[in-house]
């Protein structure tokens, strides 16, 4: 029986071009947004995990409820000491202390007179030999001019920043800030190198400083705002972080306002509800898509039966039941679905694994945006990607011809022999 | 910078002594008396900032030479951290000095609007107009007791856009035509900064606050209580202490 109808279906293109070139389509676009919304949404979160919360975030209790733009008077003390515990209750995580900081960069002339100033937003960040800031910050691929910070004093500001500033590696800066006790620092800095975050947030006028150096310079030794924790496997789990931090805030109850207290990447960043609007706008986009197909492909169902009236009507006559014939109908229509969605799949896949090489640069779109995310993003292909057009494609197939299909059972079969005679 | 007992906040430090009588005044002419008050001469004073953060508190001590409204000079004396800081003020302009980075910097920008050594007071805050009668219209709404002096209740209203309070309250003692309390608002109506004195004293025969409780209403914590040690009026400043040569002495 399938072999007879996937016969009819070659044989007779008119029958399935149309609802194949249909499901193809739709579900090769399936494909290519949900990998471009997993690519959105992994490039969110890995660069807030990189450059703002982790995956889990120690913070006191205090900052915690004040944000990150918190003033470091709210920093955690004894980091030394909280490291060591973190190292050794979870030591399949990578523990960074951060030290934030804002202030003024000041840049002399040769008479030391200042020749040009503008507000910096500063990270200090754990430089020394080994450490895993390297690869969490992508610092070596990042570099675009002259060298790490390697001696007290030196940092790195963004690309863009230097050319605003009109500085060079060698350069002699000031930063003008505020100590943890909120004390003026006037600090001389030599600018080491200069770096491309690729995250326009960032690149605008980001400083980058080694976390002991600053923690000096700010009355900040042995503290930090936060410890980052990052999963081995590089990925942000929501389920293992909530378990993680629930059982962090059992073991060490936070009750006054300078005790340290663990929060997950979706609750530190304050974006989890933004995610949850984009899965749930993704679950929309695929219901549309599912509904929009159904209908054009009941749409070409109709026709298929008005083109088939004869034919339908003379394997009425010939004894086929109606039951039947819907039954063969809907046969072919999941084969169409069948081959359809097969082949959207490919596409799909094709064109995703395609921009996922190639990314799509929206760095001019995101000049004012505050958001910390790549500039350049990548659609991600998953295990999920190859079966998200598939059940959609498969069903707006069905359903059309189900739905169009229906027209069999308002045949009158006795009138079968009248409409052949006329 | 300018010093704290030049600035608007504190114009009720160097009010004279002044009777007034108990019928409700026309609220521009007590501006007018509390700015006659604060006076235009030489002066040096030295005082403490006592800063109540959310962790603990600092006492920063400072020296101030002060000519008219437009000229200050002001050195930290301690905590060691921040002894040697200097800081110039000539008219909306302010430099610093620091002795550890051997830098003369100019302050602009967002960085005026940044708390004073962690403080309840900001930059910008020091850097107004003193003259609250350039800067307000007010109306009297009432008496009332602050500190257990009879005080006029003002109302006072920006006279242009950009003055950084566009709404503030003063209670003003009736007698001595000091500001012993100050409620400074946003456009809409929100408190954002408040000061309340603690001591009235009399320093070479004027009535000034001794201590005052200026508070950041949208900041953390305790508040920054400045104390007034010693004040010496009329006093020969030379020109170059108020000079970007005299940071770096």
């Amino acid at each position: 029986m399938i072999r007879f109808l996937v016969k009819g279906l070659m044989r007779d293109r008119s029958r399935t071009l149309f609802p194949l070139l249909t499901v193809a389509i739709g579900v090769s676009l399936c494909v290519l947004l949900d990998a471009y919304l997993r690519g959105v949404t992994g490039g969110v979160f890995n660069a807030t995990a990189s450059f703002v919360s982790g995956h889990v975030q120690v913070t006191t209790r205090a900052r915690g409820r004040e944000g990150a733009g918190a003033s470091n008077e709210l920093a955690l003390l004894g980091v030394g000491r909280l490291l060591a515990d973190l190292r050794r209750d979870y030591p399949d995580m990578t523990w960074t202390p951060r030290i934030r900081f804002g202030g003024l960069i000041d840049v002399p002339d040769s008479t030391g007179t200042t020749r040009t100033q503008s507000p910096a937003v500063g990270m200090a960040v754990d430089l020394a030999p080994g450490s895993p800031e390297y690869r969490l910050l992508r610092l070596d691929q990042s570099l675009a001019s002259g060298h790490l910070p390697g001696a007290p004093g030196e940092v790195v500001i963004s690309d863009d920043f230097a050319r605003r500033l009109g500085v060079r590696p060698g350069d002699r800066l000031t930063l003008v800030g505020s100590t943890m006790n909120g004390s003026m620092v006037v600090r001389n800095l030599t600018l080491s190198g200069t770096v491309r975050f690729g995250v326009t947030a960032l690149d605008r006028g980001a400083l980058l400083a080694d976390v002991a150096d600053i923690g000096q310079a700010l009355d900040m030794a042995d503290a930090a705002d936060e410890v980052l924790g990052f999963f081995d496997h590089g990925q942000y789990d929501d389920r293992a972080a909530t378990r993680l931090v629930d059982a962090y805030n059992a073991a060490h109850p936070a009750e006054g306002d300078f005790d340290p207290e663990m929060a997950t990447l979706r609750k530190a960043s304050g974006f989890g509800s933004l995610v949850d609007v984009m899965n749930a706008a993704s679950a929309l986009v695929i219901g549309i898509f599912v509904l929009a197909m159904s209908v054009v492909l009941w749409n070409a169902g109709l026709m298929g039966s008005l083109r088939r009236y004869g034919e339908i009507g003379i394997r009425l006559a010939i004894g086929e039941s109606k039951g039947t014939v819907y039954r063969a109908l809907l046969a072919e229509a999941f084969l169409v679905g069948l081959a359809g969605s097969a082949l959207g799949t490919l596409v799909g896949l094709g064109f995703s694994r395609y921009l996922q090489e190639v990314g799509i640069n929206i760095g001019r779109m995101m000049r004012n945006a505050s958001m910390v995310m790549d500039d350049v993003i990548r659609p991600r292909i998953a295990p999920g990607s190859c079966t998200i057009g598939f059940l959609p494609g498969l069903l707006a197939t069905f359903i059309g011809a189900a739905i169009a299909g229906l027209a069999v059972f308002r045949r009158q079969t006795a009138a079968l022999a009248k409409e052949f005679s006329s | 910078m300018r010093s704290i007992v030049q600035s608007p906040w504190s114009v009720w430090l160097l009010s004279f002594s002044l009777s007034l009588g108990t019928a409700l005044p026309d609220g521009n002419a007590i501006l007018k008396r509390i700015d006659d008050n604060v006076g235009a001469d030489n002066r040096v004073v030295v005082a403490e900032m006592v800063i109540t953060g959310r962790r603990g508190t600092r006492t920063i001590r400072t020296k101030s030479w002060i000519s008219d409204t437009e000229k200050s000079f002001t050195e930290y004396l301690a905590p060691e951290r921040e002894r040697g800081t200097k800081m110039l003020n000539l008219g909306r302009q302010l430099w610093t000095y620091s002795p550890d980075s051997d830098r003369t910097i100019m302050i602009s920008g967002h960085v005026l609007r940044q708390s004073v050594s962690g403080s309840d007071l900001s930059y910008e805050d020091l850097m107004e107009d003193p003259r609250l009668v350039n800067r307000y219209t007010a109306q009297t709404i009432g008496t009332d007791t602050v500190i257990g002096r009879p005080v006029w209740k003002l109302e006072l209203t920006a006279r242009t856009a950009d003055v950084a309070y566009q709404q503030a309250k003063l209670w003003v003692d009736q007698e001595r035509s000091i500001v012993l309390k100050e409620e400074r608002c946003s456009r809409g109506g929100r408190l954002l900064k408040t000061t309340e004195v603690r001591e009235v004293r009399q320093f070479d025969s004027r009535w000034l606050a001794r201590s005052a409780v200026f508070r950041d209403v949208l900041k953390a914590g305790g508040g920054t209580e400045l104390r007034l040690d010693s004040v010496w009026f009329n006093v020969n400043i030379p020109d170059s202490r108020f000079s970007k040569a005299a940071l770096k002495k």
